[in-house]
């Protein structure tokens, strides 16, 4: 569904990436390991369309998205649940949520109102706080509301930057159940994550950045016995 | 001279120039809250507001249409300012402000293109419209016999409807921002602009419809005191971009709600500071009022963070 | 070394030139004229540390020439009956002058750098306004009338007459500024203030107390327009509130811009241009501000770093990417 082929992206001088080629089938669940400064929240954000890449291209679908505006990119089934939550505090839930809806604006009210349904399906607790302001949430209703703001969009492939970033245990097992439900309900998923262990968990497949470079790639089970050899290097970076 | 006697008369006067002042509040309020930049043409395009006012008055006493009454005078006029003042506001953005945003460049160049934008802008009404003030016949439209009188203060009927348009245009600004997509497309980009494009929001337009709305509500301001004070220069825009700067800080910059009391409260403390000191001074009251907020409460009276590192 | 050795002949015949002027100039007025250039250059390298240098957006900066102007006429007119020596007076409005940098900037520096320009926008109409009307109760200023029959500078028991003389001390106070320009730029406050000026939380990250050193920026700044000021006062021998209107704060804004920020030859060349243009092209003097206005914002999108970039400018692309997020 997304594939990219040798990107090379950065900030100036700064060349972050540095030929990645990396790509992800319709269904799956991809992970995308490494440690801190690898390049991998770069990826995304070239991917979203927030960096232009100085060499290299990415598809979606086949169609090449790397010279196209966010907003395009965007409505084409692409959603982010971003690093931090970055969850617009001084909106309420339903607000949040229904900026969520965005890309759709040719979507009847009706389906807005199903999405929305599914969501506090998926999240109760989001229900109960319909008209909070985001900010006073906790950083795990947080997460809830930022993923279930992708959802809104009904995307075909969803992005997840570090979503375990900040979270207790218990709520990154969470997390992590439910990014296996929006799988399971047909989304495809990839998500970015420096927890090696729980991504790999869910993952069908996974890649290890390194220097901007993928240094290893596989099937998740696969790399789970040689991140026995890689636990620590990665865990420490 | 009796301070107290004319108290509650100047109060009205307070209240109904801080109307004006938060209405060009708003508009600072609102580009600083999407990009984190003080928009220094503002009161310019304030005063164009005020003499594009001017014209179609005079355009319409002199085409001699007989009767000529506010309800429909006014809101043409209005109508007329805003449009050339948000376009004008719009244009700015488009094309002395966006370069520069764009490319990352240090927060001077903005600031530097806009205090240029707001010299041109200055002379060029000036050189097209001369440098001495116009008149606003504002007695054609209000008669002064239309008056009421509320505990013995006489409030004229310019200054009914002049508060009432402020506060109406504040009104639907607010129910705008509050309750309409757009308006929730607005505070989106204006709390973390990345995500809001990763939600597919157009984040150029969205800004260039609040420079629209940020204008075209300085516009109408610069109609309402033009209609109350009946002299316009191409000067005006100077000052009350200043004060009303001072009254978004008060209020808390980038917050609506804000700008509007942070207007009205500015209002009332000029007109008690006029009442009480020596009215030479009524420009100083505003800055000291500001120097004050920013050493005490640069949060100001609503507001929440200060602003520090830029976005731009 | 080629450069440099270009670089001294350059400095060495200008200098020939500018102290030879007044031989070859055709009259009294062109001197008059070469005269406030130099004047108004030492105004704008005060400018310059301010903005050039520690990129801090001042836009009143007229208020700190009027304030050593008056404080001057205070102290070397019939006025307050005061008639000190030129040489102490001038120590003495430094100081003063640089005191009131220090009082109006402690509360405001510590913000954006936004707010800073207002609010200097705003202590620039206040304290025209306060010159205007600070003749009652007490007559601090003589209002609108100004103050006149300044004493002119003494030196060696000389009162100093014609624009010659006034010239030659306008242009040694110009090189004397311009050292201490080049040696403020090149010394240790110098380089915490390039650092703020690129981005202040590195600054601040890198251990340099930016409150203290914007503070003396700007103090500094102040002390040359003060000393601006009472050479102001002592040659037209008068001062009066029209002389420091926000116009006059635009004109050594801009001095400071289009020679580029921080270069001081650019600033010279700036001062130059701003007040010996309009005595070329008198006709199209009231078109002045407005192509200022106009270059102001083209300049900012084509040529942001000026006409002459300083040498010391780091390349922009080094900064953005410092400036760029860190990466995942």
């Amino acid at each position: 569904m997304l594939s990219l082929t040798d990107v090379v992206a950065g900030y100036g001088p700064l060349q972050v990436l540095r030929g990645v080629t990396l790509d992800v089938q319709q269904g799956e669940i991809v992970c995308l390991l490494g440690g801190n400064a690898a390049g991998k929240s770069t990826m995304l954000k070239t991917v979203l369309g927030l960096l232009r890449p100085s060499a290299g291209s990415v598809a979606l679908e086949g169609e090449r998205i790397d010279r196209l505006a966010t907003e395009d990119i965007v409505r084409r089934g692409i959603a982010l649940v971003p690093e931090s939550r970055r969850i617009f505090a001084r909106m309420t839930v339903w607000e949040n949520l229904a900026m969520g809806a965005y890309s759709r604006r040719s979507a009847s009210p009706g389906e807005i109102d199903h999405d929305l349904e599914r969501v506090y399906g998926l999240f109760p607790r989001l229900k109960e706080r319909v008209s909070q302001h985001a900010g006073t949430m906790s950083g795990g209703e947080q997460q809830m509301l930022a993923i279930g703001r992708a959802l809104m969009a009904r995307p075909r492939l969803m992005l997840l930057d570090e979503p375990s970033m900040g979270l207790a245990p218990v709520l990154v097992e969470q997390v992590f159940d439910i990014i296996q439900a929006i799988n399971r309900q047909g989304t495809t998923i990839l998500v970015v994550e420096q927890n090696a262990a729980v991504a790999l968990a869910v993952a069908h497949r996974g890649y290890v950045l390194q220097d901007g470079h993928i240094v290893m790639h596989g099937a998740a089970a696969q790399l789970l016995d040689a991140d026995d050899i890689r636990r620590a290097y990665l865990g420490e970076d | 001279m009796d301070a107290l006697g004319i108290l509650p008369q100047q109060l009205v006067f307070g209240l109904a120039l801080g109307a004006i002042y938060g209405l060009i509040a708003l508009g600072y309020t609102m580009v600083y809250g999407i990009l984190l930049m003080i928009n220094f043409a503002h009161g310019e395009l304030f005063m164009i507001g005020a003499y594009v006012g001017w014209g179609v008055l005079i355009w319409l006493i002199n085409a001699n249409f007989g009767g000529l009454h506010p309800a429909w005078v006014v809101p043409l006029m209005l109508l007329m300012a805003m449009s050339v003042s948000g376009i004008l506001g719009m244009s700015l953005e488009r094309f002395a402000y966006r370069p520069l945003y764009t490319r990352g460049a240090t927060r001077l160049g903005p600031l530097i293109s806009a205090v240029g934008a707001s010299i041109f802008l200055q002379n060029a009404v000036m050189l097209t419209q001369g440098a001495r003030m116009k008149v606003y016949m504002t007695g054609l439209l209000f008669p002064r016999s239309w008056y009421i009188q509320v505990a013995g203060v006489r409030i004229s009927a310019l200054v009914l409807v002049m508060v009432g348009v402020a506060l109406l245009l504040m009104w639907l600004l607010n129910l705008l921002v509050q309750r309409t997509t757009l308006g929730r497309c607005m505070r989106a980009v204006a709390e973390d602009r990345e995500v809001a494009a990763v939600m597919g929001v157009n984040v150029r337009r969205i800004i260039a419809i609040t420079f629209l709305l940020g204008s075209a509500l300085g516009g109408a301001a610069g109609v309402l005191v033009g209609l109350y004070y009946t002299q316009i220069d191409f000067f005006m825009g100077y000052s009350a971009g200043l004060k009303a700067f001072t009254a978004a800080v008060l209020g808390g910059i980038g917050n609506l709600k804000g700008a509007m009391l942070g207007g009205i409260v500015l209002g009332l403390i000029e007109s008690l500071a006029v009442t009480f000191l020596n009215p030479a001074y009524r420009d100083v009251v505003a800055f000291v009022v500001l120097i004050l907020v920013l050493v005490f409460r640069p949060t100001g009276l609503l507001g929440e963070t200060v602003p520090q590192a830029n976005k731009v | 070394m080629q450069a440099e050795r270009r670089r001294i002949v350059l400095g060495l015949a200008l200098a020939v030139t500018a102290f030879g002027l007044p031989l070859v100039a055709p009259n009294d007025y062109v001197i008059g004229v070469a005269a406030r250039i130099c004047l108004y250059a030492t105004l704008a390298l005060g400018l310059n540390v301010v903005v050039g240098f520690a990129g801090l957006l001042d836009i009143g900066y007229v208020a700190f020439f009027g304030i050593g102007s008056y404080l001057y006429a205070f102290l070397a007119s019939p006025h307050f009956g005061l008639h000190l020596p030129f040489l102490l007076a001038l120590p003495l409005v430094v100081l003063g002058t640089a005191l009131f940098g220090i009082l109006i900037g402690a509360p405001t520096l510590r913000l954006g750098g936004d707010y800073l320009a207002i609010v200097t926008l705003g202590f620039g109409e206040i304290t025209y306004l306060l010159l205007l009307n600070l003749d009652r109760p007490v007559n601090i200023t003589n209002g609108p009338s100004g103050i006149i029959d300044i004493d002119p500078p003494r030196l060696f028991g000389h009162a100093m007459t014609g624009n010659t003389s006034y010239y030659y001390l306008f242009l040694v106070v110009l090189g004397l500024a311009l050292i201490a320009a080049n040696r403020l730029q090149h010394s240790r406050i110098g380089w915490a203030w390039q650092a703020i000026r690129e981005d202040e939380l590195a600054a601040r990250a890198m251990g340099i107390n930016t409150t203290v050193a914007k503070l003396q920026a700007f103090a500094i700044g102040a002390s040359f327009a003060g000393f601006a000021g009472a050479l102001l006062a002592s040659w037209q021998r008068s001062v009066f509130p029209e002389n420091f209107l926000f116009t006059e704060s635009i004109n050594v804004l801009a001095m400071v811009i289009i020679g580029g920020m921080g270069s001081l030859a650019g600033v010279i060349l700036g001062a130059v241009v701003i007040v010996a243009l309009p005595e070329v092209f008198r006709e199209l003097q009231a078109y002045r501000l407005l192509v200022f206005g106009l270059m102001l914002m083209v300049l900012m999108i084509f040529r942001p770093q000026g006409i002459l970039v300083p040498r010391s400018r780091a390349a922009p692309a080094a900064r953005d990417a410092a400036e760029a997020k860190q990466p995942g």
